[in-house]
Order: C-alpha cells, then structure tokens, then sequence
C-alpha cells in the first residue's frame, strides 16, 4: 500500500452512485470504462439502499444518480425516495433519452433536487451524430419539461473538436431552454474520449477563442444563469486538483458495486477496488488498500514529492498519469514540470494532424459491440 | 433551489445546490434562518439582536444578506 494509515482520513461528501452501464447513447467521449461490457451485473435496489444508508451516515450529503443511463433502472424513483429520506440533495444525471413527464413528476414527488440534462450540439444533426441516436428534439422537450415542473435545471454540453465552433449557438440554446445552470465541460480524456483524442481535441486557437465566448457570456448572464467551466487541462501548464484529492472527497461506486475513488480509478493497475457486496462503505473508505493508496503525499515521486505546489494539485490526475506516461505515480504530464509533459504537446501535433488529414478516421462510439473489440 | 440543512457529520449548517455545498458558520446559519419570507430586514435584525444579546449588528447582517442575494441562496421580494 503506497499510502499511509497516520493520515488524517476526511469523510466522503460526494457520492456518485452509477447505476447502470446500460446506455441508449453512444457519445465517443463516454466517462464509462472501454470494458463496461465486462461488468455486467448491477447492484440490486437493497444493495443500493444500503450503500445509499451507509454513506450518508458518513457525511456524504450530495448524491448523483449517474450511469449509463439511469433512468433504464425501474428502481430509479424508489433510490431517490430512499436517498430524500436519508437527507441527500440528489441531481439525476440523465441523456433525457426515455424521461418522460410522468416520470418527471414521480421523481419529484419522490425528493429528487435537480436534474442534469446533457446536450451534444447546438444542431440536431450533429447531436444525434455525436449521440449516435436520434435524440435532439426529445432532450429539449425535456429541458423543458424540467423548468416546468420546478427543478433547476442543469444543462451539460461536452465540448470538443466536433462541436466547439458552435460554442456562440451552444449559449443561445442554453438561454432559450432556461437553464439555471450551464456546465461547459471540455472533454477529459479518459476512456472512449481517450481512444478518440486525435478527433476529439480542439486546436488551442479553437479553445481559446470559444472560452472567450464563454467568459463574455458568462458576464452578460451573471445573476441569471451560472456557470461551470471545465477547464481542458491539455492547454494548462499545472495539472488538475483531480477529485480534491484521492479519497478525500468523491465516492463513486459502479453498477456491480465496486467502489472506486474516482469514475475512472478503474482503469489502474493492482488497485483491487473493493465491492459493496464485500465491506461496508465505512470500511471501504477507511480501510481498504485502493482509497488508502494516493492519500497524503508519501506514494509521490519527483518533481512532486518536493513541490510547493503538491498540497494544491495533489500532483494532479492519478488515471492521467497512468495513461500518458505509463506510470501511475508520475507527476500528471500536464504539469510543465514533469519529465513526461513532452506527450501532452504530441498529442495536441496528433490531433492537429488528424484534423488536416484527407481521410480522418471515424469515431469510434461507446456501445457494447466495440466494448468487446478493445477489451 | 438552494437548500439549507443541518449536517449532522460536519456539526454545521450547510447550503445545498446543484453541483455544490457551502459550509455556514453559526451566525450566517442564524441569520439565513429567519429569512422565511416573511419579516422584514428591520425585524430579522431586531430578532438577531435579541438572539445574539447584543445591538449595533445592522451592518454585518445587511452585508452578509447581500452575499446571500448575490448567491442567489435567497431572494428579495
């Protein structure tokens, strides 16, 4: 174990509970790993229930109903009870795919808070490419049917390559539609985003020039509708604080109730993320060897382990690090400072070349069939 | 949209939106408490001064009421 039991253990406070890999969309930037086929089993609603009870009981308080797509799950509307009940303030974070006004009605009656409703494009014609399903229209209905029936509504656009020229028409919809809140998020490049970069990454000139449009937006609309930025951490020269710090903060726990310190831990080697079926939540955040791993500073290398900076970035992304340079316990090689940062700037050359290629390669969509083909 | 609860686990009061949680020390926790809707800035004032045993906390609070508003964690009638 690289981590250390003197470490001062801080209770959870968020907790992502992703119920479901099953999703009808297909967006190449999925969060989801590229073997979801392989887990296929889920937790059951007494299984969720409890992890839900269990959890609170520790301090967690925001919970995010993720997937897949949650709605798929028919027990949705009796966790978001469950979890009202308990105290949690509980956002549904759905593609809208299948949420209909009956639906949205039972989940308020049952305590849900808010409702995150994701956007591809601007356009239908680029949305449903990107969702690889025809969903444009349904979403925006939904959009609005939030607004009506009183949650905040919390749009998220993925943005990337494919749609960040449409970054002026992408706030107009979110201005058009109500939003009361707006993430932007820049594409991170984990999973399917990560075997999909060379298509996927913006030029810096395209990032800077939409983050322009953003900021001057973000001003016109201050008091009315806020914002969250997620910065693309490829055109910044010091790492991301990843999850606030490994185990300190985020829970995830996956739909065959594996609990990993952040969505994407699953992906590093030798981390034997412990289930819910096995151990309580308690002991899982406390004692087992995956959430003990990156807590504290003792399992850094240099440059971290002497930086001044390590106690602000926690030597930023464990999953990034692991993906770009091989080594899950580098520096994050987006930090100038790391021996490994060189890969960060072939990447953005790949891209760039990909993009003026004549026959740029297709997308690869997260769906079961090519889950099989890369695992 | 803004939800105020007691946290047992943290022994704080908390305000509660999508994506996000602020932490509120006694006396903001106080002062948000008595923002129901129904008295009036001088009354809210009024009612703190004899909570806290103590006078001359107009300005602190209109202050800290202007975060709020700002924040959107209440709204002006």
């Amino acid at each position: 174990m690289a981590g250390s039991n003197k470490i001062n253990i801080t209770p959870p406070r968020w907790l992502l509970a992703e119920l479901t890999y099953a999703c009808p969309l297909q967006c190449p930037y999925c969060a989801n790993p590229i073997d979801y086929a392989k887990h296929q089993s889920e937790l059951d609603t007494e299984d969720w229930k409890r992890v839900l009870t269990q959890a609170r009981k520790m301090g967690a308080v925001q919970l995010g109903f993720s997937g897949g797509e949650p709605l798929t799950r028919k027990d949705l509307p009796e966790l978001v009870k469950h979890a009202r009940g308990l105290g949690y303030y509980s956002n549904l974070i759905t593609s809208g795919y299948g949420l209909t006004e009956e639906k949205i009605v039972q989940l308020k009656d049952a305590g849900l808070d808010h409702i995150q409703v994701s956007i591809q494009a601007s356009t239908q014609e680029l949305n449903d490419h990107l969702a690889g399903t025809e969903s444009f229209q349904h979403k925006k209905e939904v959009a609005h049917l939030v607004k009506k029936h009183g949650y905040p509504m919390v749009l998220c656009v993925v943005i990337h390559r494919e749609n960040i020229h449409q970054m002026p028409q992408i706030l107009e919809m979110a201005e058009e539609l109500g939003a009361d809140y707006l993430e932007l998020a820049n594409t991170q490049y984990y999973g399917w985003a990560h075997i999909n970069r060379d298509l996927l990454l913006p030029t810096k000139e395209q990032f800077e020039q939409a983050e322009q449009i953003a900021q001057a937006f973000k001003e016109k609309v201050a008091g009315k509708m806020k914002i969250y930025y997620v910065v693309p951490d490829f055109y910044e020269d010091r790492p991301k604080a990843c999850m606030n710090g490994w185990g300190t903060t985020f829970l995830t726990i996956a739909p065959d109730g594996a609990a990993l310190p952040c969505h994407s831990a699953r992906e590093l080697p030798g981390l034997d993320c412990p289930n819910v079926k096995d151990y309580s939540i308690e002991q899982i955040w406390n004692e087992s060897k995956a959430f003990n791993f990156f807590r504290g500073f003792e399992w850094m290398k240099e440059p971290c382990r002497s930086c001044d900076e390590k106690e602000k970035d926690f030597g930023g992304c464990r999953c990034q690090a692991y993906l770009l340079s091989g080594d899950m316990y580098a520096a994050d090689p987006v930090c100038s400072k790391s021996p490994n940062h060189h890969v960060i700037q072939e990447a953005i050359d790949s891209a760039k070349a990909s993009a003026l290629a004549e026959n740029e390669k297709p997308l690869i969509f997260r769906n079961s069939k090519n889950s099989r083909l890369l695992s | 949209m803004h939800r105020l609860q007691w946290e047992e686990a943290q022994h704080k009061n908390v305000i509660l939106y999508p994506e996000g949680m602020v932490e509120l020390n006694h006396s903001s926790a106080e002062i948000l408490k008595l923002c129901d809707g129904t008295r009036t800035l001088g009354q809210i004032v009024s009612d703190l001064e004899q909570i806290f045993a103590t006078a001359g906390l107009a300005d602190d609070i209109t202050a800290f009421l202007e975060v709020a508003l700002k924040n959107g964690w209440i709204q002006q009638n």
